[in-house]
């Protein structure tokens, strides 16, 4: 007997210690994001004083601000469009070629798997020098036979190289679905009469959503994040700019003008989208991530 | 499958324009990274002049490079052993005890994963502000006086970026191993708690071995992406030449115009990282488990 209630209070000794650290980790990551939610809607003269303080009144100026003064508003036009475009072109691509490539066997399929399996180890970040100089050189050609330039500084160009830097990790989420379907689903539509591309469209994709909606998350947050990408292709002084760039500038310019309320008001404009968009599909993201578990 | 008329023309049309984008994006701007550092490049004019080895030889004596190196290591050490050891224990506790809310854990742990590099950046300024910044505001109120510490700054700045890699870093491991860990079956904790086995002997025993190929392959994963991470941390957090890290050295050699030196730096991160993934793999191997 007295064995037995020394365990329980044993047991319940390390069950209040794991509740004390789960909520102590939970605290330090829900606090600093909740405080900047907060500041946003301090006043600037409210952060000189103690820092936590609830603003005195909501302060939406600050939102205006950023939205209109630090040019938030146009740059989150512009992260949305290049997301909406790279999102696009990486599913045109990306879909026909993991179907092919995971299913048929053609000469040189084998190499090309093999090609894009090695994709997965390259990172972007070794790689960005060279895509912008190749981009530059193109640009210079460009105007000394036309007079115009048009690849540097341009939301498409820059939606495209995000399309193609995703494209091995993609083909290969999507390669592993598409390989452990039976092959009884094509052969049945082409005896009905069906063509590839109709069998491949209308009977093997409708399949794969799942796996479509598990891209179209992991890529959405890649794109809309990323911002070393963007800050060297997108590099005119005053032009088009990403959100997180636009961000990343009006955080540097707050060590010389301080104006911390448009800051943290920028910061939730960034932060809100992928909140809200995690709250809707938290589960399906953290289930998904056991299949991409290679991401890196 | 029996060969069909327009098979051919099918798999070209499907597959040529991902070959396409991948070779002119990522395969020419690959071979390009090797191929420039045996290069100088002026920045002003796109010629190029062959050098052979010189900029590796005069990056191996950069004593910036070589800072820069020692910092990529030693953020990958501590980030990696922090991260992997917080993240194997809570995965653990959550997936095996039965925790209230532990939907809500979870929900919460993830979140620092979905947020930009350049959002961290921006609430972690706020966290380490010297005056009146949320850290040094509860290290004001705990010890009664007003503390100023400059958290940005050296020799401190190694450290706050290390810790808001592991904060970034440490919701995505767990949920992952949480997913392995409960596939291994109870009853082998059951049993085993029958003989006597204490909750951390059955962690050391049972549940680590049992999934080391997962911790095996996401730990080479981890190390390479550290290196990445490392630089987008610092890139966006510190002010300019306060730390560098590998690829941050790179890119300042881009933003100052030697693109056949910058590229010389990328090789050697490059095979670094290489050879590092390697080694991680070797050395981790064991007998694959069954259970």
């Amino acid at each position: 007997m007295t064995d037995n209630t020394k365990t329980s209070g044993g047991d319940k000794l390390f069950k209040f210690f794991i509740y004390f650290v789960l909520i102590a980790l939970a605290i330090t990551i829900i606090v600093p994001v909740a405080w900047v939610f907060m500041a946003s809607l301090k006043q600037n003269s409210e952060f000189y004083g103690n820092p936590w303080t609830l603003p005195a009144s909501f302060y939406w100026e600050n939102f205006v601000n950023a939205w209109q003064g630090a040019k938030m508003g146009e740059y989150m036009l512009n992260s949305a469009l290049v997301t909406v475009m790279a999102l696009g072109l990486l599913l045109i691509i990306a879909l026909p070629a993991s179907y092919c490539l995971s299913r048929f066997k053609f000469r040189g399929s084998k190499f090309l798997n093999t090609c894009f399996m090695a994709g997965l180890f390259i990172n972007v970040n070794y790689i960005v020098v060279p895509i912008f100089l190749m981009l530059k050189d193109g640009d210079a050609w460009l105007k000394n036979m036309f007079g115009n330039a048009f690849l540097l500084n341009n939301l498409f160009v820059l939606a495209l190289v995000y399309a193609a830097t995703a494209l091995p990790f993609t083909i290969y989420l999507l390669s592993g679905y598409f390989a452990t379907l039976p092959h009884d689903f094509e052969e049945a539509a082409y005896i009905d009469g069906a063509g590839y591309g109709t069998a491949m469209v209308k009977i093997i994709f409708p399949m794969a959503q799942p796996s479509i909606i598990t891209i179209i998350l992991f890529n959405f947050l890649a794109f809309w994040n990323e911002y070393i990408i963007s800050m060297t292709l997108m590099n005119a002084a005053n032009g088009t700019k990403t959100l997180p760039v636009g961000l990343l500038n009006l955080m540097q310019a707050q060590q010389s003008k301080a104006e911390f309320g448009t800051l943290y008001a920028g910061l939730v404009l960034v932060m809100l989208p992928t909140l809200i968009l995690y709250m809707c599909v938290q589960k399906k993201l953290t289930k998904g991530m056991t299949v991409g578990g290679l991401k890196g | 499958m029996e060969k069909r008329k327009g098979m051919g023309h099918f798999l070209f049309w499907c597959v040529a324009p991902a070959v396409i984008l991948f070779t002119i994006f990522m395969v020419i701007p690959t071979f390009n990274v090797f191929r420039m550092s045996l290069f100088e490049r002026g920045a002003y004019s796109p010629t190029e002049t062959f050098v052979g080895f010189q900029n590796f030889k005069v990056l191996f004596n950069d004593p910036k490079f070589i800072t820069s190196m020692q910092n990529t290591i030693l953020l990958i050490v501590v980030v990696t052993v922090v991260t992997f050891a917080f993240a194997l224990a809570f995965a653990a506790i959550l997936s095996r005890e039965k925790i209230k809310g532990q939907n809500f854990f979870r929900i919460i742990f993830y979140i620092p994963n979905i947020l930009s590099i350049v959002v961290i950046a921006g609430i972690f300024s706020a966290i380490y502000k010297p005056e009146n910044g949320m850290l040094n505001s509860i290290l004001s109120m705990l010890s009664g006086k007003t503390v100023m510490i400059l958290w940005k700054d050296q020799p401190l700045v190694v450290i706050s970026v290390i810790i808001a890699m592991v904060w970034q870093a440490i919701g995505y491991y767990m949920v992952m191993y949480m997913a392995s860990m409960s596939s291994v079956p109870m009853s082998l904790y059951e049993s085993s708690g029958l003989d006597g086995a204490s909750r951390m002997t059955q962690f050391f025993q049972i549940t680590i071995p049992l999934i080391w190929t997962n911790i095996r392959t996401t730990l080479t994963f981890f190390i390479i992406s550290t290196i990445n991470m490392a630089f987008l941390f610092v890139k966006s957090m510190t002010a300019k030449g306060m730390l560098d890290v590998g690829l941050s050295f790179m890119y300042n050699q881009k933003d100052a115009g030697l693109y056949g030196y910058s590229m010389a730096a990328g090789v050697v991160i490059f095979l670094f990282s290489f050879l590092l993934s390697a080694l991680v793999n070797w050395s981790t191997k064991r007998e694959p488990l069954e259970f």
